[in-house]
């Protein structure tokens, strides 16, 4: 165990929390940026510091790729060869596999697939994984699971689910730098609470330093997707944190920390950026619509980050098609926005007005009352009365 | 700027306001060489004509002078009529008779509050070279002059007479802008030798898309920097590319001890994989390395003009890598014979 996690307050499910890494001291919650590559798409370390990044996701897929495991190895650990002096978190390179590669399978040994470089056929073991992430040398590392979408049903999910768990067990046992690199196990079981008790109870016994939510993101309706994540965790230790992998827009967030659930990464905020689209306190903000061509305000009036306070819509509209660096003001912002949402979480449930600030958030983001059923299910269970945000039901649903 | 109406841009307060740059000035110039080349085919008497990435544009001087007021920019330089250097010399001449007319048109409706450099032209004609400066120091323009009309294929031969021609011409008391030239040894130390000022250049944007960086010593620098010596032997001391799998694990940054962001805080190593896989940030820190660089190259001309030691800087920069190609050429001759 390479890490300590210290609740320092608490609204019903939700907390906010202290996680001390190795690079880094952490607040909980938290939103991971997605680093694909050692790099978030056209920033700069010292900017990712400024808008306070904590903890950045890199792929191990891609990095063993390109520049490899090893050179990342021999050059010192992923920390110093992109210096970045705050808080990793790699994954396992698993489910970059199976969603990005022709012919991956899932065998009882690891994942096959094919070299993307010369079409061989290869292997990825847990051992493997581990090994590489070891290289690598992030704070978290995420084991090897076997991971199938929730839209997808049948026997496969059970057997996906007894696979992690016996797999989670190769990782362990593969596993080099316990107390430098901290091993999260993933619970899988698809949209079945059978299943996802099974897998919590066997990954809870095995005493990891954290644990994942995974197989969710995928499509799956909301409703089946809060669900799964309150049964999680209800069920997960309370004093190790707790990571729902692939989440997501903001709303998602708020609903999964008002559920106890406290680190998140998605590659959403940075990826809307690249179409042009901003994130705001009301949704989103298309900035290649014609309409900003000459609207002279910032993206966001409220916000406090360097491009909302020197830009304009109209200059980022004319950049945004054209120049990269519309992109990058975009990508900025957003993760700005991002950081911002985990402070306030953080901050709002220290401070004891959590129940405030979800009903604020609600009415910037649905001023007619029209918050979505399965939101305010959501809030009923983790004991949030948002009745002020949301307008009576009409009696023909839809 | 088409993406951006001049409306628009008044309503933001002008180009400090639009780019968030407020601590800098801004000269404004008709052409920009990475993307509106002036056409000189499509120039006519109405107006001067570009090519842009949204096709052929023709700008005339009130049009012209619409978009200056707008961005209010601290200096502008006048539109002109450039032209390569292969046109017919009745062409040529018909360039310097528009660029004075528009110049005169142009300083007629100048807004408060910029000054403004003379448009010169005269392609590779001596004689027009100096019609244009002398009729265009008849003029009062506030800022100083603006030599175009370089940088469009003319040879480099050529070239310092026709500078000469214009400089010689010009009244010393104001300094002289040029376009186009950007190699430091050939061209920007010829410029300066022959008393231009100020220079504008795509040097630096087209090193960065190449994916090279500036490492040639700069006066305060050791010629023999620490990381400068084995991974160049056999390239161009001035730069290397980070692309050369010769980098792949040095841990190095580009220029030992250059305070840039860039090599305060990475690698070659980082950049060379940055390139591989395409990463925006790989420009960008380039981008930053080579800027600061080129201006210390500037830094370096200015404290040897100061100190009266111009030409001996010229001549050592300039001699500096002839030498190195010559040392290049006996380590491959020197190898060579030690494998017989």
């Amino acid at each position: 165990m390479a890490l300590r996690f210290e609740v320092l307050g608490r609204f019903n499910r939700a907390r906010a929390a202290q996680l001390t890494l190795p690079h880094f001291v952490c607040q909980t919650p938290l939103f991971m940026p997605v680093g694909t590559q050692g790099t978030i798409k056209g920033l700069t370390t010292n900017q990712l510091e400024e808008i306070g990044c904590q903890i950045i996701l890199g792929n191990t897929y891609h990095l063993a790729l390109r520049p490899t495991s090893e050179l990342i190895d021999e050059l010192g650990g992923l920390h110093k060869f992109m210096n970045w002096p705050r808080a990793m978190l790699t994954d396992s390179g698993g489910f970059q596999m199976v969603s990005l590669l022709h012919l991956a399978d899932i065998t009882e040994k690891g994942v096959t697939f094919q070299s993307p470089v010369d079409g061989k056929p290869m292997l990825l073991t847990p051992e493997e994984s581990i090994e590489i992430q070891n290289r690598i040398g992030a704070d978290i590392i995420m084991a090897l699971d076997d991971v199938v979408r929730t839209t997808i049903t049948g026997p496969r999910i059970e057997e996906a689910m007894y696979r992690t768990l016996r797999w989670i067990d190769r990782c362990i046992a593969a596993h080099k730098r316990p107390h430098e690199q901290n091993l999260f196990g993933i619970v899988q079981g698809g949209l079945d609470p059978v299943l996802r008790d099974i897998c919590v109870r066997g990954l809870v016994d095995r005493n990891l330093p954290g644990y994942a939510i995974g197989g969710l993101a995928g499509g799956e309706d909301k409703d089946s997707f809060w669900r799964v994540v309150a049964q999680c965790t209800a069920a997960l230790p309370e004093d190790k944190p707790r990571y729902v992998m692939g989440v997501g827009y903001p709303l998602d967030i708020v609903v999964c920390s008002a559920l106890g659930a406290d680190m998140y990464d998605c590659v959403y905020p940075t990826r809307t950026a690249r179409f042009g689209t901003a994130l705001v306190p009301e949704g989103v903000l298309k900035l290649k619509h014609r309409a900003m061509a000459d609207d002279t305000r910032p993206i966001d009036p409220t916000c406090a980050c360097m491009v909302c306070k020197n830009y304009t819509r109209a200059y980022i509209h004319s950049l945004v098609t054209k120049d990269a660096m519309g992109s990058q003001l975009l990508s900025y912002h957003n993760l700005y926005y991002m950081m911002q949402l985990s402070r306030n979480l953080h901050s709002s449930i220290v401070r004891g007005r959590f129940p405030e600030f979800v009903c604020n958030f609600l009415q910037k983001m649905f001023p007619k009352g029209d918050v979505p059923e399965w939101v305010c299910n959501a809030m009923e269970v983790a004991g949030i009365d948002i009745s002020s945000c949301c307008a009576p039901f009409p009696s023909a649903q839809d | 700027l088409e993406g951006l109406s001049i409306k628009t841009i008044s309503k933001i307060g002008g180009l400090h306001q639009l780019l968030g740059l407020h601590e800098y000035g801004f000269v404004a110039v008709p052409r920009d060489s990475i993307q509106c080349l002036p056409e000189a085919n499509g120039t006519n008497k109405l107006g001067a004509s570009f090519e842009t990435p949204c096709g052929r544009l023709l700008i005339k001087p009130v049009e012209y002078m619409e978009m200056i007021s707008s961005m209010k920019p601290e200096l502008w330089a006048t539109l002109a009529d450039e032209v390569p250097a292969w046109v017919s010399d009745k062409r040529n001449k018909t360039s310097v008779d528009r660029t004075i007319k528009w110049l005169d048109e142009c300083i007629v409706s100048s807004p408060v509050g910029g000054a403004v450099f003379g448009a010169i032209v005269g392609g590779s004609s001596l004689e027009e070279r100096q019609r244009c400066a002398q009729e265009v120091a008849r003029r009062n323009v506030s800022a100083g002059y603006w030599v175009g009309g370089f940088g469009l294929g003319e040879s480099m031969n050529e070239r310092p007479a026709l500078l000469n021609a214009v400089i010689e011409t010009l009244p010393e008391e104001k300094p002289r802008f040029i376009c186009g030239l950007g190699l430091p040894a050939e061209e920007i130390l010829q410029g300066v030798a022959a008393g231009v000022d100020l220079f504008e250049s795509t040097y630096i944007y087209h090193l960065t898309l190449g994916g090279f960086a500036l490492t040639f010593p700069l006066d305060s620098m050791e010629i023999n920097a620490s990381n400068l010596a084995s991974s160049d032997v056999g390239s161009d001391l001035r730069k290397i590319n980070l692309r050369a799998t010769v980098f792949r694990k040095d841990t190095t940054p580009i220029i030992e001890g250059c305070t840039c962001y860039t090599c305060q805080n990475h690698t070659r190593a980082y950049i060379n994989h940055l390139l591989n896989v395409h990463e925006m940030l790989a420009q960008i820190l380039l981008e930053i390395h080579n800027t600061h660089h080129f201006l210390g190259f500037f830094r370096s001309i200015r404290e040897a003009i100061k100190a009266g030691r111009f030409e001996e800087f010229r001549k050592k920069f300039v001699q500096s890598r002839c030498d190195h190609l010559a040392v290049a050429s006996l380590d491959v001759g020197f190898s060579q014979t030690r494998l017989v």
